[in-house]
């Protein structure tokens, strides 16, 4: 898709309308719809969210595009992508570190964004799950993933893929084991680890 | 989560004067024991004081040998430092046994340190909790104690501590690097986290406004032949229910030093020089490995569910130094 520019038309007037978050779900659930959801997710730029005092103001690139967002400071990253940018690909799963359904990318590491106050991020440069295909092209692990049936309910699944990102960059993991332990902290319900794990080991030879 | 100001603090006497001025703040660097507790309502502070930008991000070899180990580095980057790996893998390993992927890359060394007990309790706050509410009381003393402490126990407190890599530094003697409102001062590790006592509230010995910048781990050439065994209810991403860091030097199957923490059982990481002693000038056996693990344990405080940490712990210790010793 086209990239837009810090200034232009994709300012909304209100909240992320259902319609929006159903479209982006789909890129989790179904994992086609993504240029679709892509064009949906029409970031807030020019508005501010809190005007209260004792906010706290700070600049971010979200996948590749500049952020600036005023803040009360209890906001978590996890908060901030949702609530405030609309961005409802990166899940609130336990919002305790202990799922990994909130995985993003600061600077290229995997972290929990529910347990980053948003504030501490100045600067950063975050990737989320719809930041991960280049334009209609998925992500290798998105295809693959698909490829594998590596989910069922796809809950967790931005979680795991932004989690296997990292890990093939981090290169620690050789064996499926391996694999395995560096992955525990993304838990899946569904139980669909073996196929996440297939996934994983596609990508990570290729 | 209660209302809170937000800082930035650019260098560490800002830091510091920021946390002196204020009863109530908290420096934040990593943030995932603390935000976690906000969350909860069990750490309320006024003022967070965010660290990230202070020059303590690196991994550096002393003259002397010694490891200086910035208070921002994170536990990954820590874990996976080549010196760290070759030198001291029993830290290496602690860290990697701790936490998950996501979580270790934000930790850092400095707030590993001042990890707050795993206890149900404590977490609880629809129950009396001492650490939390001094003087409301202990639930676990005569509650579900599973996962609480035989070792360093009071009245008062059974929590245990959660860290790994505290374990780790604990056999290593680590020493603590703290800049505060006079000036900088070293901590002994054991001397730094604090027996629950009459006060479980109080975990370290740091006063208001201490900023700790690194941890300083002295060169110990036998601590190569090192390593860290942990058991735990899952594989994977859960605190220890009984942990042994342990490094051993040999020479012709005989013990010359040894060095024993324990993590899991204990109130604080816990150093076993006793059974260190023990074991020098022992053979390599698994009868000398068995009366260092009964030493280590002999002052167990069993509760009506975590008496199991006993044998568990000694096996802990015993299969670590198995592996040590290379007794299969």
């Amino acid at each position: 898709m086209e990239k837009k520019s810090e200034s232009s038309t994709d300012e909304i007037k209100t909240g992320s309308t259902r319609r929006e978050f159903l479209e982006q779900v789909s890129v989790i659930t179904a994992g086609t719809a993504l240029s679709v959801s892509l064009k949906a997710a029409k970031l807030p730029t020019n508005r501010k969210f809190y005007q209260e005092e004792g906010t706290v103001e700070v600049s971010f690139f979200i996948n590749d595009k500049k952020m600036t967002l005023e803040l009360d400071p209890r906001t978590s990253l996890l908060d901030a992508l949702r609530e405030k940018l609309h961005l409802t690909g990166t899940k609130k799963g336990c919002d305790r570190g202990q799922c990994g359904a909130c995985t993003v990318l600061v600077d290229g590491k995997r972290i929990n964004s529910c347990l980053k106050l948003a504030g501490m991020c100045e600067g950063a440069h975050i990737t989320t799950i719809e930041g991960l295909a280049k334009g209609d092209q998925l992500h290798p692990l998105q295809t693959a993933f698909l490829k594998h049936d590596a989910f069922q309910c796809g809950y967790c699944t931005p979680g795991q893929i932004c989690s296997a990102v990292g890990l093939i960059k981090e290169g620690h993991a050789k064996t499926d084991d391996e694999i395995r332990e560096l992955m525990s902290g993304n838990i899946c319900r569904c139980g669909a680890y073996q196929n996440i794990l297939e996934a994983i080991k596609e990508v990570q030879k290729s | 989560m209660h209302p809170f100001t937000f800082i930035k603090a650019g260098d560490n006497n800002t830091a510091i004067k920021a946390a002196t001025e204020n009863a109530a703040s908290k420096f934040i660097g990593g943030g995932t024991n603390l935000v976690d507790l906000m969350k909860m309502n069990i750490e309320k502070p006024d003022k967070i004081i965010d660290i990230n930008i202070l020059p303590l991000k690196e991994i550096k070899k002393l003259s002397n040998g010694n490891i200086l180990i910035g208070a921002l580095v994170t536990n990954s980057d820590l874990a996976y430092n080549e010196m760290i790996r070759n030198k001291f893998p029993v830290l290496s390993e602690a860290i990697l046994a701790g936490a998950s992927a996501q979580l270790r890359n934000i930790a850092t060394t400095g707030g590993n340190l001042l990890q707050r007990t795993r206890c149900y309790y404590f977490y609880d706050t629809a129950t009396p909790c001492n650490k939390r509410e001094p003087g409301s009381g202990c639930s676990a003393i005569n509650g579900y104690n599973r996962i609480h402490a035989v070792l360093g126990t009071s009245d008062k407190c059974i929590a245990t501590h959660p860290s790994d890599m505290c374990v780790a530094m604990a056999a290593l003697d680590a020493i603590i690097h703290v800049q505060g409102i006079n000036g900088e001062r070293k901590i002994m590790f054991s001397d730094f986290h604090t027996l629950p006592g009459d006060h479980p509230e109080i975990e370290n010995i740091l006063q208001k406004g201490d900023l700790i910048t690194a941890v300083e781990i002295p060169a110990l050439s036998f601590a190569k032949n090192s390593a860290y065994v942990k058991v735990r209810d899952r594989a994977s991403y859960d605190f220890a229910l009984a942990s042994a860091a342990v490094a051993l030097d040999i020479n012709n199957g005989i013990i010359k030093n040894a060095r024993i923490a324990l993590g899991g059982v204990a109130t604080k990481p816990w150093r076993a020089t006793e059974a260190e002693q023990a074991l020098i000038g022992k053979q390599v056996s698994a009868n000398s490995f068995k009366d260092a693990a009964d030493i280590a344990l002999k002052n167990s405080k069993e509760l009506k569910f975590n008496s199991y940490k006993t044998e568990l712990a000694k096996r802990t210790l015993i299969s670590a130094l198995n592996k040590i010793g290379g007794i299969a």
